[in-house]
């Protein structure tokens, strides 16, 4: 996957491996190419390695094999201190026994810079932010929000050109969560500085990042744009992660034209892409986003496969309806509609029949 | 930051004042919890303030001389003690009449040992004539003088007139003065001699030597809690048994193992002799001084630093020095810029638990120092149970309090009491 010799290649891990214990690996074989200026989010499950990848760039954890490059320099054996890399932690760490000023004064003061200069990068920093005016608080004076925002200009007053966020919108509450997604997103590439950004939210990854890498069982199970990751997951555990999913189980039957028909448990037929089979009689998991299930005859295709399914429930969630039905013995497969004044709204116990374009549906590994 | 501009106080609904009704409303809850702690309040006064409050008042009571020899003490208001001439026999007959009641009710012994703190040798005087005084006659013996002289010369002393008449008022400030290396004079107070003064250098002692040890547990204390904050829990707590376990070793044979240890034939010096480091007709004297003193004290007193240091240092997230690091401080700025403040008030909270329980210490000095190792504690311990000039002991613990209280005051100036967390 990865290209060391990539020339735009700005942040690289080469067969990186990370064990804690000498018997399990956290991270197995991580490779990922990054060029300069892009926002790329490491999304997972707890434990799934993303948080050590990020640490190791850091430097705060040694790699147990393989090479991390920064700017086509080997990175390993350089301390912390010295790779010059913004970071933004968890819990902001924000010194309380210092005032934000001073806070942010600190990079500078280690960097050996003048009074003058630093106050007046300090107080940049802090207008970037819109928090000029809390130069003399304390950290313990502020809110969530606030420090989150500090924590930010601290990470960028020393200029770096490489940032990293471990999960900094944690601790924030949605309204407050939503808002400073944007604000990072917008400050990022308007200093067009280099992103990793650690969270397990998907929804923030998917609004933020330029590209998404998905990690489980320390790996990257997919790394694509975030378009790219919800409409054309490569596994069932990445379609799964990302965003809402149904799953239904079959047996590939036949494959034609980059086509697969595939017969579900219960025998049912239904048309759908192969992804990650090859030849029939292979088990596999099929995998339809709620919203691209269709149940209006007019708008399938001419000779789709239709499956029969029965309403179980109906949800009216304001800009969407939301129904639940039980198809080929799935009691929980899900659809989504958009409340428009044409729109049928079902009724619990309504027996229809339900399809979708072949491309939207796609095979993956059992 | 609150809105002041409000004047007058807020009013509850019912038009009473909103503090009013809240206190009203809380007192219950205060009542009970009065009561919750109403055993431990009766208990510590009864056990811990009254005792105080009674030991002070002794460093300043002195109702021994005037309750024991009122006419004496009223016939003695006349007499000048500058004139150099014992008093007239109204003085004697006035003791006569005293002496003959006190001997009835045996207290002019007691009389006698109080006095001798002041006068060396007026305790055997009043022994000696209360013996003989017991056979007189009070209507038929007069006069006395000359009798009192007769049983022992001392009485026509006028110093033992001016002991008694400086000491004759029922409050003191005998027992302060003597605390400070002074006594009372003919015209007031005055330094003691040269070769009697002792409680000015002690209290000196006692001060540098609290803070030795209390340095020494910090330099001592602080990588050991350091290691315990940061260490995995499993590991952490057993090296915590390790700091707690001198807890579990008596006092007395933690302190004998240091003379073990320090004494000149004792452990380290025959290692250090056998490793030739040291002659051995020149072993080191490491114990009976203030050395050992402070070896064993610090020793002693180390765990009281640990577990409040340890304690603070817990609570400091290890994400501020990844983050200082990150910053681009190196471990040596990250630590004493970072990490070091945030670790200040366990150092205060530790320094002064050390220090107040240093400067009060007893036992160990007193098996470890010898003469030039021990505290002023020693010798309040000594006035308390040998001496028995518990006036003495009083003043002198007196000052022990005020001097603590004074540092304590210091270090909120200086430090801020705000800055001192146990956890």
């Amino acid at each position: 996957m990865a290209d060391a010799s990539n020339s735009d290649a700005f942040v690289e891990f080469e067969r990186v491996q990370k064990s804690y214990d000498g018997e399990t690996l956290v991270v197995k074989d991580l490779n990922l190419v990054m060029p300069k200026g892009e926002f790329l989010t490491m999304l997972g499950p707890s434990g799934s390695g993303k948080t050590t990848c990020l640490m190791m760039l850091a430097g705060f954890e040694t790699a147990t094999h393989g090479d991390i490059r920064l700017g086509g320099v080997s990175i390993n054996n350089i301390p912390p201190h010295k790779r010059g890399i913004g970071m933004v932690f968890q819990n902001y760490a924000l010194f309380p026994h210092m005032t934000i000023a001073e806070n942010l004064s600190f990079p500078l003061e280690v960097r050996k810079m003048g009074k003058s200069e630093r106050e007046q990068k300090v107080m940049r920093a802090l207008d970037m932010v819109e928090m000029g005016a809390f130069g003399g608080r304390r950290p313990s004076q502020l809110s969530g929000g606030q420090q989150q925002r500090v924590a930010l200009a601290r990470a960028l007053v020393f200029e770096p050109e490489l940032v990293l966020m471990d999960e900094p919108l944690g601790a924030l509450d949605k309204q407050l969560r939503e808002k400073m997604q944007f604000e990072i997103t917008d400050l990022a590439h308007r200093l067009g500085i280099t992103v990793v950004y650690v969270t397990h939210d998907q929804t923030e990854a998917l609004t933020m990042s330029d590209r998404v890498a998905v990690f489980d069982d320390g790996r990257i199970q997919q790394l694509a744009p975030p378009d790219q990751l919800y409409e054309e997951p490569e596994n069932s555990f990445v379609a799964q992660f990302i965003g809402e999913n149904n799953t239904l189980e079959g047996t590939v039957k036949e494959i034609t034209n980059g086509q697969a028909v595939v017969q579900l448990d219960d025998g049912e037929l239904i048309d759908c892409k192969p992804v990650n089979v090859s030849q029939p009689g292979e088990r596999t998991r099929v995998s339809i986003r709620p919203e691209r299930v269709e149940y209006n005859k007019e708008r399938l295709q001419e000779g789709a496969h239709t499956l029969k399914a029965e309403v179980l429930e109906f949800i009216y969630m304001g800009d969407i309806f939301r129904t639940r039905l039980r198809v080929a013995g799935n009691d929980e497969f899900i659809i989504k509609t958009r409340n428009a004044p044409d729109q049928t709204r079902l009724k619990p116990g309504q027996q229809i029949e339900i399809g979708w374009l072949p491309e939207d549906c796609r095979a993956l590994d059992a | 930051m609150s809105d002041t501009t409000q004047s007058g106080p807020v009013l509850a609904a019912d038009g009473t004042p909103l503090k009013r009704s809240l206190a009203r409303a809380l007192r219950m809850q205060k009542l009970r919890a009065l009561m919750l702690v109403a055993p431990l309040l009766l208990f510590i006064l009864l056990t811990f303030i009254l005792p105080i409050a009674d030991m002070l008042f002794r460093s300043v009571e002195n109702r021994i001389v005037a309750d024991t020899l009122p006419k004496t003490v009223v016939a003695l208001q006349g007499w000048d003690a500058n004139s150099g001439e014992a008093p007239d026999e109204a003085v004697y007959a006035a003791l006569a009449a005293d002496l003959i009641v006190a001997v009835e009710a045996k207290t002019h012994t007691r009389l006698g040992t109080r006095l001798n703190y002041e006068m060396t040798g007026i305790s055997s005087l009043f022994r000696k004539s209360g013996r003989k005084v017991k056979k007189w006659d009070i209507a038929e013996d007069a006069p006395f003088k000359e009798k009192f002289v007769k049983i022992d010369k001392d009485w026509a002393d006028p110093e033992v007139w001016r002991t008694i008449q400086t000491y004759s008022p029922k409050y003191t400030n005998g027992y302060f003065l003597n605390s400070i290396d002074m006594q009372k004079g003919v015209d007031g107070a005055e330094a003691r001699p040269e070769n009697q003064q002792i409680y000015i250098t002690l209290f000196q002692r006692t001060m540098f030597m609290s803070l030795v040890i209390t340095f020494s547990c910090i330099v001592l204390g602080y990588p050991v809690a350091w290691i315990l904050a940061n260490l995995p829990a499993r590991s952490a707590n057993l090296l915590m048994i390790l700091v707690l376990l001198p807890f579990w070793t008596s006092l007395l044979v933690r302190t004998s193992a240091w003379k073990v240890m320090l004494q000149q034939q004792g452990v380290i010096n025959d290692v250090l002799v056998w490793l030739g480091l040291v002659a051995d007709d020149a072993r080191l004297v490491m114990i009976n001084n203030q050395f050992g003193t402070i070896v064993a004290m610090t020793h002693i007193l180390l765990p009281f630093m640990i577990l409040p240091m340890y304690s603070v240092m817990q609570t400091i997230n290890p994400s501020y020095l990844r983050a200082a690091k990150s910053l681009g401080a190196t471990n040596w700025t990250a630590f004493w810029r970072v990490y070091f403040p945030q670790s200040v008030p366990g150092i205060g909270a530790g320094s002064i638990l050390v220090f107040i329980l240093a400067i009060g210490y007893y036992i160990t000095p007193e098996i470890v120092g010898g003469t030039k190792g021990v505290f002023i504690s020693n010798r309040i311990a000594y006035h308390i149970s040998s001496s028995l000039n518990w006036g003495l002991a009083a003043a002198l613990g007196a000052i022990l309090l005020v001097v603590v209280l004074i540092l304590y005051w210091a270090y909120d100036k200086i430090v801020g009491i705000d800055n001192v967390k146990l956890g």
